[in-house]
């Protein structure tokens, strides 16, 4: 696909997913009390969108996910939260 | 358009998901083993749910004209439990040689933990004594590049197996790589809010090649979509993908991987 095409086919998407993370960063704002280490864990992913390259994606996902390498002692619970914590 | 189902928790889906996968083109339905979204208290309840994916699923799959497969093992979430594990994997032997029965999955990470990757050891062991196919799964979100890490190690330092023989599933632009650059094949789940959307596993087929990947749509009991894999097709089909390039990811691929299983057939014969 050409560049037109792509804006052609996706961009009222990715404009409508934008004004929902918008939206979304209002409505935290907006909210009493603290935010957890997710929200600067996302807002310090977001910053991969500003970048050039075509690996924002892979970045993004990178930038949200635990870095470490040896295994944890015990899992203490089966979900995962979209975030690591040390990456805020 | 035809396509394979290769990754569906069809117990926890209704009957009008069969006729739509059928009328949707399904030539065949294939069911990890997965966790039923509370811990069972006991082997026996896994040996019940080995039954019902053995013997009862593929009896209702089979009113609708499909075929239906399952792969076999304790879920990583359950995987906490050493004695538990050792149990359970001491009863997979005896469904091993049943009709539809593929190999050994989902199996793989969820938390990553010294106790899961024990029990994962113990399940690449037993595939690799039996011969068996293994289907991988890998943890989500921000514990899916670590654990990819660690299942690629483990399955890396197993030369019974073949990496050929080995899917890795739920990839992501991160850990596609990890997978491919490995030799193992690797599945793409298309989910609504988290994992991989149609558009993002169309661009990870353009960058990477369809050589050995695919789609599934992993339906479960939790938010998914049981057409997810036709419509990629669509989406690709809006991209300009030709006929034949849809028919190879959606159902030559996982006809070539799957088929390394000989009981693996499909139905050819579509509404």
């Amino acid at each position: 696909m050409t560049k037109q095409q792509v804006l052609d086919l996706y961009f009222m998407e990715a404009r409508a997913k934008l004004i929902d993370l918008a939206a979304f960063l209002d409505r935290v704002e907006r909210a009493p009390g603290e935010a957890d280490f997710r929200l600067a864990a996302l807002r310090k992913a977001m910053t991969q969108l500003g970048h050039p390259g075509s690996e924002r994606a892979r970045k993004v996902l990178l930038s949200l996910s635990d870095p470490t390498t040896q295994p944890i002692l015990a899992a203490t619970t089966k979900a995962a939260c979209g975030a690591f914590p040390a990456a805020s | 358009m035809r396509f394979i189902e290769p990754h569906a928790h069809m117990v926890s889906r209704v009957t009008d998901d069969y006729s739509a996968l059928l009328l949707s083109g399904c030539a065949a339905v294939c069911e990890p083993a997965f966790w039923a979204g509370f811990d069972r208290s006991s082997s026996q309840g896994f040996y019940d749910y080995f039954c019902q994916l053995t013997e009862h699923e593929p009896k209702r799959a089979g009113k609708f004209g499909l075929p239906h497969y399952c792969w076999l093992c304790i879920n990583p979430k359950e995987s906490e439990d050493v004695r538990l594990a050792q149990e359970v994997l001491s009863l997979i032997p005896n469904f091993l040689n049943r009709p539809n029965v593929l190999g050994i999955g989902e199996i793989g990470l969820n938390k990553n933990s010294r106790n899961e990757l024990r029990v994962l050891e113990m399940h690449v062991d037993l595939a690799a004594r039996h011969g068996q196919l293994v289907l991988v799964h890998t943890p989500h979100l921000e514990d899916k590049l670590k654990g990819t890490r660690l299942i690629r190690d483990v399955l890396k330092n197993e030369p019974r197996i073949k990496p050929e023989r080995i899917i890795i599933d739920h990839v992501e632009e991160h850990t596609v790589e990890l997978a491919l650059d490995a030799g193992f094949w690797a599945g793409m789940t298309l989910y609504p809010d988290s994992k991989c959307t149609s558009a993002r596993a169309i661009d990870m087929v353009d960058r990477y090649g369809a050589e050995r990947l695919w789609v599934n749509s992993a339906c479960d009991w939790g938010v998914s979509v049981p057409l997810a894999v036709p419509r990629t097709a669509l989406e690709m089909r809006k991209r300009g993908h030709s006929a034949q390039a849809i028919d190879r990811l959606i159902y030559v691929n996982p006809l070539r991987f799957l088929s390394q299983c000989p009981k693996f057939k499909v139905n050819d014969e579509h509404p």
